[in-house]
């Protein structure tokens, strides 16, 4: 809550699992953003508050939390427009395991990521010419519009589908496998599509798109999802799967 | 299982829905059609007895409604109980043989 004093009261989740909100009262400044906020209450007020960040610029995605209900990057949310209703409550991205404070255990969402078959898989041997990347050719456009992907988790602790199918590979593991999907060089994509249609696979997302809504990076996963079925769809129909 | 059974059914369960889409429409503009000026029961099953077109075009729309509806159910099941397994799909197979037995006993109903 902001007061005259210019401070602002934000509760914040300590503890792990079994833990609670914290209020904390922080000066309010101009520009603030809710990092520099969780800044200010380590080094001068409770140092054993646990985050994480690395770039504090929009670039590696590690700083991901739950902000009044929303998974949201902090380095890039300003404490004025993330203010509703007076109230200012950070907690851990939900869908993964809390590890302490407002870090959460990013584990099952790399796992997930491996299972969709999200690394890439050369098709050639080192003897033959490499295959020319056009892009405007069709497939790497969808390829494209999926890869800047940077697995902040965002879209995993905004899904629904997440939350009540523990096996669902989730939206950033099916974005990624979506990109390479449509990538002429993978070699990998008989098994990728087989990995994507299994017990949590792209079958079970129900297209309404929180993913996509929550994406910072303004990202489709929902699209991506959906082109996998389609691929899916297909392969069946022709007996490959 | 075969770990391509889920997406199967998935697909089932797409092309059903795109069936019975089509299917609900003509139900209704032939119920909308036919019922001008009102049908007393004995009058419907003079139209319908021995209509083998309507037979056929009903028992299509039961098994695909069947279908659907057990694969649709099966997801419920899954997402809010948790419950998973044989025993899901044994229960939601059985629930699809119930469907269309009944429902084809009401087409016999009529056209027989």
């Amino acid at each position: 809550m902001v007061n005259q004093q210019n401070t602002i009261a934000v509760s914040i989740w300590r503890g792990d699992k079994e833990g609670g909100l914290k209020s904390y009262s922080v000066p309010l400044l101009d520009e603030q953003t809710i990092l520099d906020l969780l800044t200010h209450i380590q080094r001068n007020i409770d140092p054993s508050l646990s985050y994480r960040f690395a770039c504090r610029v929009g670039m590696c995605g590690s700083c991901a939390m739950q902000v009044n209900g929303k998974p949201r990057w902090v380095c890039r949310t300003l404490v004025r427009k993330a203010v509703r209703g007076n109230k200012l409550v950070l907690e851990p991205l939900p869908n993964l395991p809390v590890v302490k404070d407002l870090v959460v255990d990013m584990e099952p969402f790399f796992d997930k990521w491996q299972k969709a078959k999200g690394c890439f898989e050369p098709g050639q041997t080192a003897l033959e010419e490499f295959l020319p990347i056009k892009p405007d050719e069709p497939r790497r456009r969808l390829a494209d519009a999926a890869i800047e992907c940077i697995n902040c988790g965002c879209c995993y602790a905004a899904c629904d589908v997440v939350a009540s199918n523990e096996a669902y590979l989730g939206p950033a593991a099916l974005n990624r496998a979506w990109s390479l999907v449509n990538d002429s060089r993978d070699g990998a994509n008989k098994e990728r599509l087989q990995a994507v249609t299994g017990t949590g696979g792209c079958q079970n997302c129900h297209t309404n798109s929180q993913c996509v809504a929550r994406c910072p990076l303004e990202l489709n996963p929902t699209r991506s999802i959906a082109g996998l079925k389609r691929k899916a769809a297909v392969a069946i129909l022709k007996g490959k799967l | 299982m075969k770990d391509s059974f889920a997406i199967k059914l998935w697909l089932i369960q797409r092309v059903s829905g795109m069936l019975l889409g089509i299917f609900v429409v003509i139900h209704l503009v032939t119920m909308i059609v036919a019922i001008q000026g009102g049908l007393t029961a004995k009058e419907i099953l003079e139209r319908t007895s021995g209509n083998w077109l309507l037979g056929g075009f009903y028992s299509v729309f039961v098994i695909t409604a069947a279908l659907h509806g057990s694969v649709g159910l099966r997801t419920v099941a899954q997402e809010t109980t948790g419950w998973r397994g044989v025993s899901l799909d044994a229960a939601v197979g059985l629930f699809c043989l119930l469907l269309v037995v009944i429902g084809l006993s009401a087409i016999r109903g009529l056209v027989l």
